[in-house]
């Protein structure tokens, strides 16, 4: 094993009173003093500022970039105007996920963001394509929540004129930064790529705003988690397809219909006939949390399916799971249950998000 | 009345051959804000090590081990409906049983005060 690496923040976050772990390779703080529920209930009600510097963060340059980046993605790149972001993914041949990220439209190329676990292979991937790919060394925050408008406005002001999925350059406090109206917990709120050097001085400089307060990975999970937002590695893998994962309306419907993706015989015939499985959200109707891995029953008691993401839910204020189960015991209000420790519980599949998404549109 | 602690975090508030079992307010911030407690039935039997309970915190779900063999007298029910107060009084009201126990020279391999504040150090 490799010693965790730090982000550039990784001070602040200790002095904050950051619990550290390593994930994904990275020492990131769990929780600081406010705890999970705390930060969690920070960013629905006002705002909190997460450290996402261990995602990658990827430019892309060359010729036709939208067409080449197609053929690795099931969406549509080429009519995407400078200055907007849009959610795909990478498929397999199998028609599986090898990894979901976010891609924006800049003026000199592209710009993705990708999951730390898989930077390295994201990398190799695109270097299949005839492009330039090359990884920024950058930090990257997020601010996210009702009040993240406020908050960042007051010191980059045209960050107000972004709408969702938009994304610009931006003067901030003397250095360039990208700035992106998007994130992963549900809430309206900001994206901003930063130059490592000034990334604890940017970052401090927000915090002193009264409505921020940091937050770790245990309330970003918590967060995505009742917004219905899936973790790849959890949620989506290199077995599940995108139809499956209900993220079809992420592949527009030139791709849909034209194919040319890896993978796109599976996800076609998916599209065509329905998919043997589905992810659902299932709400346990006891208070007992159903975690990854819990198998989920018919009333008959025979399994269809399993938890992919479960915990609790601090604003939903009970259990909230994710799962796959299969096609005919996917429809909203369906019983079922889930096998916690050797006992029955019953659950009912509901429509996901868990909490209504809250952007700014 | 003498306090145990166990390597597992629980305190245990001995009288005679009764206690009190609970998890330590070390325990109770490692793990943060507790969801969900579920616990074992007054008249149930354990050994050494038995797993009875289970704590869940937004963080994870922890396994409660027996630190000694006993029999349930009591169960705090209380906890099922707010599990919160295990956060808030893990000392004290947040306790998890009352059990009767086996043999007392099991309490012998627990720590005192002092030894459990050196391990937790």
């Amino acid at each position: 094993m490799t010693k965790p690496r730090k982000t550039p923040l990784y001070d602040l976050h200790v002095e904050r009173g950051g619990k550290m772990v390593d994930f994904a390779g990275w020492m990131m703080p769990v929780n600081y003093a406010l705890g999970v529920a705390g930060e969690h209930k920070q960013c629905r009600e006002k705002a909190a500022l997460f450290d996402v510097s261990h995602m990658g963060q990827v430019a892309l340059r060359g010729d036709n970039l939208a067409a080449k980046l197609e053929t690795l993605c099931p969406s549509s790149f080429g009519k995407m105007p400078v200055g907007k972001s849009r959610y795909t993914f990478f498929t397999n041949p199998q028609g599986g996920i090898m990894d979901d990220l976010i891609v924006s439209a800049t003026k000199v190329g592209f710009f993705l963001v990708v999951n730390a676990s898989m930077r390295e292979q994201d990398v190799a991937h695109l270097k299949i394509l005839d492009i330039e790919v090359f990884e920024m060394d950058r930090s990257l925050i997020a601010i996210q929540g009702p009040a993240a408008e406020a908050i960042v406005s007051a010191i980059v002001p045209a960050a107000a004129d972004l709408k969702f999925m938009e994304t610009a350059v931006m003067d901030l406090m003397g250095s360039e930064c990208r700035v992106s109206r998007l994130g992963y917990t549900g809430e309206d709120g900001y994206e901003i790529s930063l130059p490592n050097e000034r990334a604890i001085e940017i970052t401090r400089k927000f915090l002193e705003h009264p409505d921020l307060e940091l937050a770790g990975l245990g309330a970003r999970d918590s967060l995505r988690l009742e917004a219905g937002l899936c973790l790849y590695g959890n949620d989506i893998d290199n077995d599940t397809s995108p139809v499956e994962a209900n993220l079809t309306w992420a592949m527009q419907k030139a791709r849909r219909e034209g194919g040319g993706f890896p993978g796109a015989k599976r996800i076609q015939r998916e599209l065509a006939e329905g998919p043997s499985r589905k992810l659902v959200g299932i709400r346990p109707d006891g208070r007992a949390p159903a975690r990854r891995g819990v198998e989920v029953a018919d009333q008959g008691g025979n399994v269809i399916g399993a938890i992919t993401s479960g915990g609790f839910g601090p604003t939903y204020g009970g259990p909230v799971s994710m799962g796959y189960v299969s096609a005919k015991h996917s429809a909203e209000g369906t019983s079922v249950n889930l096998l916690i420790r050797g006992k029955s519980m019953p659950a009912t599949i509901i429509k996901l998000p868990f909490v209504q998404q809250n952007y700014k549109r | 009345m003498t306090t145990y602690y166990s390597e597992e975090h629980e305190w245990l508030d001995v009288d005679g051959d009764t206690a009190t079992l609970g998890i330590t307010k070390h325990a109770a911030e490692a793990l943060g804000e507790v969801v969900f407690v579920e616990l074992k039935e007054a008249g149930d039997t354990f050994d050494k090590d038995d797993e009875i309970g289970v704590v869940e915190s937004v963080k994870a779900a922890s396994e409660l081990y027996a630190p000694l063999a006993g029999e349930i007298t009591e169960a705090n029910t209380t906890l099922e409906d707010n599990p919160g107060a295990v956060n808030d009084d893990p000392e004290g009201n947040a306790w998890f049983y009352k059990i009767k126990i086996a043999d007392s020279a099991e309490l012998e391999a627990l720590m005192d005060d002092t030894a459990y504040k050196a391990f937790i150090a």
